[in-house]
């Protein structure tokens, strides 16, 4: 797009959260430029930066290395011409929707009666008139985040950025309310002139950006954008529409590659250590028994909606099944594998032997079975794990790799673990297994 | 739960039970006491004490004293907590400091600066004015340390999206005080007086009865009234002056403190309505009245509008709210250190000096006498517990029982301890061992309702889901106690001892050492010495035993409490 003027611009952002051995880069080597007169979608799995991102060029929070400059000047504390509608609102709960919005008024200086009248106007273009005198407490999600844009158009801001303002709000509310934001926008009825959506869901990005720029994660970084020239009001129905979906779900779910690569390295060995995806069995049973009567490759944005499920989550619970060599991804399509197929028809035991054939194959499930192998009375505090995990991911991540490994060790009968005193042992049945086919 | 953040959330270093701040601050401690006792040299020989009048018409001028000093320290246990929370939670480099000095000073039984307070007040100011000002010095300790507590958590776990909102929106630090920080600090703040009113009345009560040989310190008040009541054997004017004492908490409970607990129910951050929110029947009448709305309007309304115009000023920059790294301690921080790390040098050697002139048989009697105080300690929390367990488990899971006994409860605690001594004395010191049973009772009266509140707490939490599962399996008698009513408790149980056994400290200075209508009682005890070097002016034996008592304290509540409260955190703890 080019066009307007150039209202922010990132040059080689990069942000580094910790020190020492508990470094993490959230984000690295970012540049982007946004122009007046867009609407931008800044979309990735969790965990990739977005947040980040929006916290940087709002002022919230200072970059690492690299700048983020605002109309050519460099950005330096909070960004005065940028404002935030947040993913949970942010309202104070002792205050009233009329004061909720009119505190930001008086933020600027404003003390006059006249900010109630003001206040009280946007609370009706919002569509909040009659529950002015509410509090936080007695409202919807939908109403909430309502008075969360009401709050954030007060202050007029050039930019408006908003961090996953839809994803806290149940189906409904969010397809409404996401159709009034457009209306108002595309009426050119806001003070705005740009708007930056974080966003975790591609149709909503889709249907509502200029331009969607994708974020992968492990650093956070920008994998590729696509600009949207669809007119409004855009229907999913549209081919044109679907086939931007499968386009931008291949670039985030990506394709199989080689095993090797995608198993990763086991932790302390050379080679980046893989990552677990989020995700449980039963998801992953649901999951392959909603695809195995395709024999096909199948959509894979479908399956949001017919699993009734969070495209995050779903993202995670396919990585998982790729992982295990139950399905394969390519452009947006998902395809079930013979092994996939022989898991979704199998019974309970043998569903767990076949996950435990495929899981002792992963790094970190290899890597802790031997160590517990090593240990005497082959078991280990869970401390100790931890600690081996430490340095290769940040610390709250390190805790729910472990808990995703002992979890599926669990299920698969190879590792058992006692919450109590915080010890993991080998499963005698699973682990006499493991070592034969070792 | 207040409590729990109180003791046991200090950001010290993880693990270690005592650690190089703790000792520094000990050591300030040490030197701030031997410089109280330098002081003492210069007390006048003889102070007066004022004369009481036991009129009952004289009661409601006492009253209003007492009030008032209560008042005085209680604001200035308010700005200072919200100063030093403030300061605390906001930079790095303080709370490094401002914390492990807070944990110590609220571990240390404030009672046993009393003696050197006064002493080194009266030395250097005319004698009322330094004997009113240890009263509101003495009340203040005993408040100050819990706010300070409750608005440093309030500060450090306000969520980050309402501090992003303030940011981004740009708010004025007047703006974000008001409308943000206070509101969220205000729950925390207003259930913390309430325990530092109860606290400052037992402070209050045994300053101004205190009096040692010619040193008469009492001040003139209701605590006075009853001492002097209690010693001309005068029962009406007894219980009158205990009546009008009661009277007033449970007024200033009702007009005051449930009133602004119904009105912080606003303040709560849940986004959910609260099923049993606490009421006011006060708050709901001044909400009716139209004489309080026109009142509000005046006075409160124009007010805020006068402190808005002065202070909501615009920024001009809002920083990050994430601090760019600091660089290393500027030069001028490194020589204040320096002087600091001089200063409490000197002192300890001079300290140390004064404690050299002390024969090692006075410093056997300080060992003596703290083993015997720890011994009446023991007792006295034995005793509580022995008979809280089962009352509290009654009232607790009783809804019957707990609709005719809390009310009493409330009442009888409501009444300080130190303010019934006087009567303990008058009923106990004609029979033998008799100041040894009233050192006890003294002790277990300021300890027992403590205890008896937090298990009444823990075992109305008791889940209904445990209940009925022992209902199904049959668990009676000792088993049911044992698998299921003593765990449940033991987490409470634990928070009500730390406070029990802190409070059974302070209450022996007062306690084992009395002087009682002309005749002084004394029994073996740490707190007797404190009491008694205090009154033969021997500063040495003063700073000795007071140091003795600090450290023995601060000691037991890191090797004892805390460890146990570790247990009761991660073992015992019911939600999930």
């Amino acid at each position: 797009m080019n066009g307007g003027d150039v209202l922010l611009q990132m040059e080689h952002v990069t942000k580094v959260y910790g020190r020492g051995e508990r470094r993490f880069t959230a984000v690295k080597d970012i540049n982007m430029t946004i122009r007046d007169g867009e609407f931008v979608a800044l979309l990735g799995p969790s965990g990739c930066g977005k947040s980040t991102l929006l916290r940087m060029i709002t002022g919230l929070i200072p970059t690492s290395e690299g700048s983020v400059y605002y109309r050519g000047q460099p950005v330096k504390g909070i960004n005065p011409y940028a404002t935030m509608v947040f993913q949970t609102f942010a309202l104070y709960p002792w205050l009233s929707v009329l004061d909720n919005v009119a505190l930001a008024l008086e933020a600027r200086g404003d003390m006059s009666a006249g900010r109630y009248i003001q206040a009280e106007k946007l609370v009706d273009l919002v569509g909040l008139d009659g529950f002015e005198n509410a509090y936080p407490r007695e409202l919807s999600g939908g109403m909430r985040q309502k008075v969360g844009f009401a709050r954030a158009l007060a202050v007029e801001p050039e930019l408006l950025c908003l961090d996953e303002p839809f994803s806290a709000l149940d189906v409904l509310s969010a397809e409404a309310l996401r159709g009034e934001l457009m209306e108002l926008w595309t009426g050119k009825q806001l003070p705005t002139k740009a708007i930056l959506m974080v966003s975790h869901n591609i149709e909503e990005a889709i249907s509502m950006a200029d331009r969607v720029i994708v974020m992968g994660k492990e650093p956070g970084h920008i994998v590729t954008e696509f600009t949207i020239s669809l007119p409004h009001p855009r229907t999913r129905k549209d081919p044109a529409f679907e086939a931007l979906i499968d386009r931008i779900y291949g670039a985030i779910a990506g394709r199989t590659e080689a095993e090797v690569k995608e198993v990763g390295s086991a932790p302390g060995a050379p080679g980046l250590t893989r990552v677990l995806p989020r995700s449980s069995v039963n998801a992953l049973a649901g999951l392959l028994e909603h695809i195995n009567p395709f024999k096909t490759p199948y959509d894979i944005y479908k399956l949001e909606g017919e699993l009734a499920v969070e495209m995050a989550d779903l993202v995670q619970t396919i990585e998982m099944a790729e992982m295990l060599g139950f399905a394969t991804v390519s452009s947006g399509d998902i395809q079930i594998t013979p092994l996939g197929q022989a898991f979704a028809e199998a019974s309970i035991l043998t569903r767990k032997e076949l996950f435990a054939q495929r899981a002792r194959r992963l790094p970190i499930i290899q890597w802790m079975i031997q160590m517990l192998n090593a240990a005497p009375n082959q078991e280990l505090p869970w401390k100790v794990f931890y600690t081996a995990l430490l340095p290769e991911f940040p610390d709250e991540m390190s805790e729910r790799q472990l808990d995703i490994a002992i979890n599926w060790g669990r299920y698969a009968e190879l590792i058992d673990y006692d919450d109590r005193d915080e010890l993991l042992t080998l499963d005698l049945s699973g682990g006499k297994a493991a070592v034969s086919a070792n | 739960m207040t409590l729990r953040e109180r003791i046991f959330h200090s950001p010290s270093r993880d693990g270690a039970l005592i650690g190089v701040g703790d000792v520094v601050v000990l050591l300030i401690v040490a030197v701030m006491l031997y410089l109280g006792a330098q002081l003492a040299l210069g007390t006048p020989a003889a102070i007066q004490g004022p004369n009481i009048n036991l009129d009952p018409a004289a009661l409601p001028f006492y009253a209003l004293l007492s009030i008032g000093r209560m008042l005085i320290a209680y604001f200035l246990s308010l700005i200072f907590s919200i100063f030093y929370g403030y300061t605390a939670a906001r930079s790095k480099s303080a709370e490094r400091w401002l914390m492990p000095l807070l944990d110590i000073l609220q571990s240390v039984p404030i009672l046993s600066f009393l003696p050197v307070v006064l002493l080194s007040l009266t030395a250097i100011l005319p004698q009322r004015t330094a004997v009113e000002l240890a009263a509101v010095v003495l009340i203040f300790t005993s408040q100050a340390w819990n706010l300070t507590f409750s608005f440093y958590q309030s500060m450090r776990t306000i969520p980050t999206e309402y501090r992003e909102a303030a940011a981004v929106f740009r708010f004025s630090p007047w703006l974000r005080f008001k409308q943000v920080e206070l509101p969220f600090a205000s729950m925390g703040l207003i259930w913390n007086s309430v325990m530092s009113w109860a606290g400052g009345w037992f402070f209050l009560m045994a300053a101004e009865i205190f009096t040692l040989g010619s040193h008469d310190f009492r001040l003139p008040g209701l605590g006075a009234y009853l001492q002097t009541a209690a010693a001309q054997g005068n029962v009406q004017a007894l219980v009158i002056g205990i009546g009008t004492l009661t009277f007033i908490i449970v007024l200033l409970d009702q007009l005051i403190w449930q009133p602004l607990l119904a009105w912080a129910e606003h303040f709560k951050v849940s986004q959910v309505e609260d099923d049993n929110p606490t009421t006011s029947w006060f708050l709901d009448s001044l909400r009716r009245s139209g004489f309080a709305r026109a009142v509000s309007r005046r006075v409160f309304m124009r007010l805020n509008r006068w402190l808005d115009k002065k202070l909501n000023r615009p920024p001009k920059s809002i920083p990050s709210l994430e601090a760019p790294e600091t660089g290393k301690r500027s030069l001028l921080g490194w020589l204040i250190l320096l002087a600091l790390a001089l200063g409490i040098g000197y002192g300890l050697v001079q300290a140390a000096g004064m404690l050299l002139t002390i024969p090692l048989a006075a410093w056997g009697n300080i060992a003596t006498g703290a083993l015997a105080t720890l011994l009446r300690v023991v007792i006295a929390v034995g005793i509580a517990l022995a008979w809280t367990i089962p009352v509290g488990v009654l009232i607790g899971t009783n809804p019957r029982a707990a609709s005719i006994l809390q009310p009493l409860v409330q009442i009888a605690a409501s009444i300080p301890a130190t303010a019934l001594f006087p009567v303990l004395l008058l009923g106990l010191l004609t029979i033998p061992a008799g100041a040894d049973i009233a050192a006890v009772l003294l002790m277990l009266l300021g300890t027992q309702w403590y205890l008896l509140f937090n298990i009444i707490a823990g075992a109305s939490a008791i889940p209904q889901d445990l209940q009925f599962t022992s209902n199904l399996l049959r668990l009676s008698g000792w088993k049911r106690w044992k698998t299921l009513i003593l765990p449940a408790l033991f987490p409470y149980i634990i928070t009500g001892l730390i406070t029990a056994s802190g409070g059974a400290w302070n209450a022996s200075i007062v306690a084992e050492f009395t002087e009682f209508g002309g005749q002084i009682s004394r029994v073996t005890g740490l707190g007797a010495e404190i009491t008694a070097a205090t009154a033969a002016g021997n500063y040495a034996v003063l700073l000795a035993s007071t140091l003795t008592m600090i450290v023995l304290v601060v000691m037991i509540n890191r090797l004892v409490w805390r460890r146990l409260y570790h247990v009761a955190e991660y073992r015992f703890r019911m939600d999930q």
